[in-house]
């Protein structure tokens, strides 16, 4: 719901890091979002266009890597996957959990001209 | 050409963030982060909880809403320093408009600041505003199957509200369905049912909140 101030950030980001390095243009942005931050990368991309006009990152396709919501267990010292944003260990059925992956939002890297 | 940059985007709302919690700690100030949909009580809450502690804390509130000065207005009566922040369209409240608040607030003769944010169980939740203590309110009226739909405030909240508990029985709320899927998300979370309206379960929560206060700003 908030993907117009999010389009903003990721804008003044690349354009930042396109501007100290030079670029002629930015081509992609690559940007890593996790499962649980509820950003629907589609409005992103459709603030994008908006957002971007006139400036060197105008046309610049979005890439999402997108990554699941993944806890460890303190208990059996392992992994899981979480669904349905249960952090029960699946094995011991305990809660001495801990979120590793799945909150991720940041601009990886850009590709410039 | 690729160049890595890996830079949170929500990295420079944090820093401001960071900077206000800063200064909370060293005023001593306690502030809470209020965060609910449009009509759960919020200002309801705050009225309640100022009711019962404004003897004892010296109380600070920041209104947030997109536009209007409502809620202002009916916490208008107690005598408290209260900013009202207009988002201007902005679905939540940013740690930016919290120091901007600030600037109007005397934080020398606070203990608690609460921040009501703007109704909305999505947006608020990702915006961290420098607050010591993360409060979200639900209530009865909609429905035990929303910590499953708006996953991220109930997994990040210290502290959740159910307010509104009069109307248990008038529809098919579970509340015993509620906390277990709340504490599943949320192993550490503390967990109020209440109803504003009656009063009924408004002691333990600002006995609670009290004590926090108490140990937060020592």
């Amino acid at each position: 719901m908030h993907e117009m101030a999010v389009t903003e950030s990721i804008a003044a980001i690349a354009l930042k890091h396109g501007q100290q390095n030079n670029a002629q243009s930015i081509r992609k942005v690559n940007i890593k979002l996790g499962e649980l931050t509820g950003i629907v990368d589609h409005y992103v991309e459709f603030y994008w266009d908006m957002v971007t006009k006139g400036t060197i990152a105008e046309g610049a396709e979005l890439h999402f890597i997108k990554t699941p919501t993944v806890a460890y267990c303190n208990k059996c010292k392992d992994e899981f996957g979480v669904e349905e944003y249960d952090l029960t260990c699946p094995k011991c059925k305990e809660a001495d959990t801990e979120l590793i992956s799945g909150r991720e939002f940041l601009v990886e890297s850009i590709e410039i001209e | 050409m690729e160049i890595d940059i890996l830079e949170g985007v929500f990295d420079a709302n944090e820093k401001i963030a960071r900077e206000n919690e800063a200064l909370f700690k060293e005023k001593r100030v306690l502030a809470m982060n209020l965060m609910a949909s449009p009509g759960a009580g919020k200002t309801s809450l705050i009225s309640a909880t100022l009711e019962r502690l404004q003897d004892n804390l010296r109380i600070g509130v920041i209104e947030g809403d997109i536009a209007s000065n409502v809620d202002a207005e009916k916490l208008k009566t107690y005598d408290i320093q209260i900013v009202q922040i207009n988002t201007g369209g902005a679905c939540h409240l940013d740690a930016n408009m919290i120091r901007q608040a600030l600037e109007h607030m005397d934080l020398d003769a606070m203990d608690l600041l609460v921040i009501e944010n703007v109704g909305n169980l999505v947006c608020p939740a990702e915006f961290k505003l420098g607050e010591g203590l993360r409060a979200m309110i639900l209530s009865v009226a909609e429905g035990h199957d929303k910590p499953l739909k708006y996953p991220l405030m109930f997994s990040d909240s210290q502290v959740l509200v159910v307010n509104k508990t009069d109307l248990i029985g008038m529809g098919d709320f579970d509340m015993d369905e509620l906390h277990e899927t709340v504490e599943k998300m949320n192993p550490e979370i503390t967990i109020f049912d209440l109803s504003c309206r009656t009063g009924d379960g408004l002691d333990a929560w600002t006995d609670w909140l009290y004590e926090k206060v108490k140990s937060s700003t020592k």
